[in-house]
């Protein structure tokens, strides 16, 4: 939770991130497994975790791991590449396909 | 542009957190915005063929100023028109799909303080114009045209591909009212060196360092007499989601470009770099049957999508309608392309065996919906399997089997519709 937390502070306009057009939005659970603390502290910090659940579970752990890169390379999530490792393995457990 | 949703601290970022952590899945309701469409017993009219995990995920639910539209994502939010809407040939504003990328939306926006600034190291000048400057300083213009997110139908793409998971409903026909952008541009003036027009609006990303929604189009597109600055659409100001208080409207081509809240037009004398044209909303060169090409932005592997294909859907009877043989049932829906006109729709009910015309309806122009309707009177019971195929002006019609591309784009195959009759 701390972790979380820090990691919500730390993101700039993470203010925006927490409304869904202009109200609160309801929760998207996640399956609760390892790494899911990490998938919603990183991911939700700049989309709802919809995308997550919609995406799936056509997705492969590569399809995954490539969507994972492309939101730090080319978005600019801030996730150290041990953290990006696990929300992947998460992401394929969960929400991928083999 | 303010109102703007940053700074309003990371309270609410904590409590949800934390709401999160104990494993709540309940509205928070403390703002009461985002109604649930009569609980969860409404049943979401998805199309078959998506992802499983967006029968799970999706929901009936309302924006603010909207009908309960098929929500795919809450943030940015990401709302899809159901398919019934479509058994009419323009589309309300309140059941308009919504589209954004990034989350940081603006959340209210004064008319009156709004500017749209033009200029650009292609243009002699630089003006900013309000409201009232562009509606008073420029002939009116209206015109009917179709609006379709270039992923419309992703979702239906085999194999599935990653982004939202669009179905058949992220498209809308409305008349929008607005000026002509070559009007404005003229104004600023335009340098010889002119090759693209660059395109923000007031929306924006949550990070820094995620590349902001711009867009540019080819000057040629920007001096159509088509290509509009709109303030209206079905006679009513936009509403706040389709990009109050003036959005781009360019005919015949993809959503993609129509730019929302829109707050600065640049000429610019070199292609645009940026990510969202450089690298997003691409298509493989070539592949498609397109005529009009962003010739500035083509690379040998890839082009920037432009123009919409030939389409069609069924908005009625509903999948699995039920009747008595001898019943009559109107099928209904409309055509569409990327503004050479609908010529043609042909419906089969016996899974593409044979083909009769459908009646087409009224005309509101070469950029809009074509209604069309047919009256399918089985005299025997059993399982129908109906199609419809629409074809255009330059000869163009569906395509028989997917074109796949990484990004779910252009997805114009025939969708089987089933009545069973008793």
């Amino acid at each position: 939770m701390l972790r979380n937390l820090m990691i919500a502070a730390s993101v700039a306009c993470a203010a925006a991130a927490q409304t869904a057009a202009h109200g609160e939005e309801p929760a998207v659970p996640l399956k609760d497994a390892p790494g899911h603390e990490l998938v919603e502290g990183n991911c939700a910090a700049c989309h709802s975790l919809d995308y997550i659940r919609t995406n799936s579970p056509f997705m492969t752990a590569k399809m995954w791991e490539a969507e994972v890169t492309k939101m730090i390379a080319t978005f600019g999530a801030p996730i150290d590449p041990p953290d990006a490792k696990t929300i992947i393995d998460y992401l394929a457990r969960n929400y991928g396909s083999p | 542009m303010d109102g703007r949703l940053e700074g309003r601290g990371n309270r609410m970022v904590d409590r949800r957190r934390i709401l999160q952590g104990v494993g709540s899945a309940i509205a928070l309701g403390a703002s009461g915005v985002l109604a649930r469409a009569a609980g969860a017993a409404e049943k979401v009219p998805l199309v078959s063929g998506l992802p499983a995990g967006v029968y799970d995920t999706a929901t009936l639910e309302a924006l603010p100023g909207k009908k309960p539209l098929i929500k795919l994502s809450y943030r940015p939010p990401n709302y899809e028109t159901p398919a019934s809407y479509f058994a009419a040939p323009i589309t309300p504003n309140e059941a308009f799909f919504v589209r954004y990328h990034l989350a940081d939306i603006p959340e209210a926006i004064d008319v009156d303080a709004w500017t749209l600034r033009v200029g650009g190291d292609g243009a002699t000048g630089a003006l900013e114009f309000g409201m009232r400057d562009l509606q008073s300083g420029f002939e009116p213009v209206e015109i009917a045209a179709v609006c379709l997110c270039s992923g419309n139908r992703r979702g239906l793409s085999e194999p599935h591909v990653p982004g939202v998971q669009w179905g058949v409903g992220a498209m809308g026909n409305a008349v929008w009212k607005g000026v002509r952008l070559k009007d404005v541009l003229a104004k600023a003036g335009l340098r010889k060196e002119a090759v693209e027009i660059v395109l923000d609006g007031a929306d924006g990303p949550v990070l820094d360092k995620t590349p902001d929604f711009v867009k540019s189009i080819p000057l040629w597109k920007a001096l159509d007499d088509n290509t509009l600055i709109a303030f209206a659409m079905n006679g009513q100001p936009l509403p706040h989601f389709n990009g109050f208080p003036a959005r781009l409207i360019v005919p015949g081509w993809t959503a993609t470009y129509w730019m929302k809240h829109l707050t600065s037009i640049m000429v610019a004398t070199r292609p645009f770099d940026g990510f969202w044209v450089k690298s997003a909303y691409r298509i493989p060169t070539g592949r498609f049957p397109v005529v009009q090409h962003f010739q500035t932005q083509v690379t040998d592997a890839n082009e920037p999508i432009t123009e919409i294909v030939v389409n069609s859907l069924i908005a009625a009877p509903a999948e699995g309608h039920r009747l008595r043989a001898g019943q009559a049932v109107e099928v209904q829906g409309v055509a569409w392309d990327g503004g050479y006109g609908i010529r043609r729709v042909e419906v089969s009910s016996d899974g593409g065996e044979t083909w009769r015309a459908a009646r087409l309806g009224k005309d509101y122009g070469r950029f809009a919906f074509r209604p069309w309707s047919f009256r399918f009177a089985p005299a025997k019971p059993g399982r129908y399997m109906i199609l419809a195929k629409a074809s255009n002006a330059i000869g163009q019609t569906q395509a028989e089997t997917l074109i796949f591309n990484p990004a779910g784009y252009h997805n114009n195959l025939m969708r089987p519709l089933t009545v069973t009759v008793a």
